[in-house]
């Protein structure tokens, strides 16, 4: 009973008080509750497919969004996390249970090497060098056709379980434990590390941080998780083919990161949840089917024009505000800052010309 | 024709910090252009390719008002917008005129032996093009004011405004200069190639690899990068087996090598530490 009203109180005192937090709560419980209500076999796959990709640009952003290390061919880990699963589970033996944790680890260690690799380089030759990599796989992939199976991938893997349901759910859980690792971590001393190293390399190294040693941690976590994606997205469609290394794919993350909004975490994650779906639901039109890449480019071209920052930080400044004295967030109805009591409205007149005007 | 290319992205990286994943739509957008100018309303081949070249020059300064020019402060929101573009471009072309390969007859018939080896007339205009080209382009860097400003505006964009230039009129000149010399591109080489929606993705990787192994911003390492990365690639598809699936895998690896022991490429300037 005392954890129940612990628990009770804790929810309505951190959670119900801002609208973001609420929201994330209602999404994470929705998908959750869904196939209980609303079953149907389409719907299931298009969000097991969605939660995949929702891992793999949270990993994205840990990456380039709060270290700056902006990773245009993180398809890498993604083909990886798959080709390793898929080869292991086919040619072993092994159970996809299994081999998913060793695509991870594969993955891991290319993000080590990736990391290592990139240590020299920084900013725009750094994004050009990372585009290289998955490039440069997918090349000797296609150049050993026995051992890869070539244009056609390796096909004919094992599901995790047969249903749908359980499907849908393995994806739903690993991507909210995944997502919520992540936002932990970003949140911890060391997500903090990471905005410093992004900001100022050299003020960084300069305060006695080793940023060589968390750069590398970085690349090898994200690079970790962007393999899981792609095992689990592998043993999902069961099939790993050279679709998991292309540029395309490269692409579509630092679209969906950047649309979202970069180092939030929760920006790429409510991308994918949006522009997914969006884009299957108008493949669907027998009319919209050709046209679906162009309107996909035209919305994110739209909403850039007006919401140059991303998606959710946008939406974000439009439901809450910032205390001006202790920096913590309230929803945006409040006039005075749920923690320190400070007043939420200017009080001078004219103040906020002034304030816009900065 | 890649050193063409490079040299163009090259120019507006330096200059206007835009990383500009749509410069090779505008080659493919130009070859289209060529191709329906000289198909459909029967113009000539000089004048279809002039037509061409400077409509899409004047419509890639019209994208760049309209959608760069808004985000310009936002680095990542520029770099999606010109990913947006390309596939814009991309879907546009598909629509109408479907996914299949399209043939442009050559521009000039015939060949010349040439020390037993036979070279088409169309390779060996490529060829003058080309020159013709970089002569210009180190003419207009090099010799006039407009060259001078591009170049200062390089170099330090803050103390070239505090100078009296007027910094976006030069992005915008820059972006015009660098589009025109990707048309030209797209145009000569369009006989020889065949002319299909998606052959920008893979000019564009090639591209990359040149400028980042030239260094960006340099106009000699741009050229140099894509002598290199030409007969790298000419090399592997005839010595080694299975080579044409490594073509640009050796390309790229060569590219990472060279960064990794020089990591601002082989004639470029390490940029000064931004904050």
């Amino acid at each position: 009973m005392y954890w129940l009203r612990r628990g009770w109180a804790e929810l309505r005192n951190e959670v119900f008080v801002l609208p973001s937090r609420t929201l994330v709560l209602v999404w994470a419980l929705a998908l959750l509750a869904l196939p209980a209500v609303y079953g149907d076999a389409y719907v299931l796959r298009i969000l097991t497919m969605t939660c995949i990709f929702a891992i793999f640009a949270a990993s994205w952003d840990l990456l380039a969004g709060y270290t700056g290390q902006v990773n245009f061919g993180h398809a890498l880990f993604f083909g990886a996390g798959a080709y390793t699963s898929a080869l292991l589970s086919l040619k072993l033996g092994l159970s996809p249970w299994l081999t998913i944790w060793a695509g991870a680890a594969v993955a891991l260690l290319f993000g080590f090497l990736a990391g290592y690799l990139c240590l020299r380089l920084r900013g725009s030759y750094l994004s050009l060098a990372t585009l290289a990599f998955p490039l440069i796989a997918l090349g000797i992939l296609f150049a050993f056709p026995d051992f890869s199976g070539g244009e056609l991938g390796i096909s004919g893997l094992r599901r995790l379980v047969v249903t749908p349901t359980g499907n849908y759910y393995i994806a739903v859980i690993s991507m909210l434990a995944v997502v919520f690792g992540l936002w932990l971590l970003a949140d911890s001393k060391f997500g903090i590390v990471l905005h410093a190293i992004r900001d100022d390399e050299v003020a960084a190294r300069a305060s006695g941080i080793n940023t060589l040693r968390y750069k590398l941690a970085v690349f090898a976590l994200a690079g970790a998780a962007a393999g899981f994606a792609g095992a689990l997205f592998a043993h999902y469609l069961r099939v790993a083919g050279p679709s998991t290394l292309e540029v395309s794919l490269s692409f579509q993350v630092v679209i969906w990161g950047i649309f979202g909004g970069v180092a939030t975490i929760y920006g790429p994650v409510a991308a994918v949840f949006l522009l997914y779906p969006l884009t299957e639901w108008l493949g669907s039109f027998r009319a919209f089917g050709e046209l679906r890449l162009l309107i996909f480019a035209i919305i994110v071209l739209l909403v850039l024009l007006f919401m140059p920052r991303g998606l959710t930080p946008w939406v974000r400044d439009k439901i809450e505000t910032q205390c001006p004295r202790c920096k913590q967030r309230n929803g945006s109805w409040k006039s005075v800052c749920r923690l320190c009591g400070a007043s939420l409205q200017a009080q001078v007149p004219g103040a906020e010309r002034l304030v816009g005007h900065q | 024709m890649y050193a063409l290319l490079a040299i163009g992205f090259s120019l507006i990286f330096g200059v206007a910090r835009i990383v500009n994943i749509a410069h090779t739509a505008f080659y493919m957008l130009a070859a289209y252009c060529f191709y329906t100018l000289l198909a459909k309303t029967g113009l000539g081949f000089l004048l279809s390719g002039l037509i061409a070249v400077g409509g899409v020059t004047a419509f890639s300064v019209l994208c760049y008002r309209l959608v760069i020019e808004p985000v310009r402060e936002h680095e990542a929101a520029v770099l999606i917008a010109t990913i947006a573009l390309a596939l814009i471009f991309q879907e546009l072309m598909l629509f109408t005129f479907g996914g299949h390969f399209l043939g442009i007859p050559s521009t000039l018939e015939g060949a010349v032996r040439l020390l037993g080896v036979s070279i088409p007339y169309q390779r060996l205009l490529i060829l003058a093009v080309a020159a013709a080209m970089l002569i210009i382009v180190w003419y207009v860097l090099y010799r006039t004011r407009l060259g001078l400003a591009i170049r200062a505006t390089a170099n330090d964009l803050e103390v070239a405004n505090l100078m009296g230039m007027n910094v976006h009129r030069v992005a915008m000149a820059t972006v015009a200069l660098s589009v025109s010399l990707a048309a030209v591109a797209g145009v000569v080489v369009a006989p020889v190639f065949v002319v299909d929606p998606f052959m920008w993705l893979a000019p564009l990787v090639t591209m990359l690899a040149i400028v980042v192994l030239g260094g960006l911003g340099s106009l000699k390492g741009s050229l140099i990068g894509a002598l290199i990365i030409g007969y790298v690639e000419a090399i592997t598809v005839f010595a080694v087996p299975a080579g044409a699936y490594l073509k640009g895998a050796v390309a790229l690896l060569i590219m990472v090598v060279v960064l990794l022991a020089r990591p601002e490429g082989l004639f470029g300037v390490a940029f000064e530490e931004e904050r």
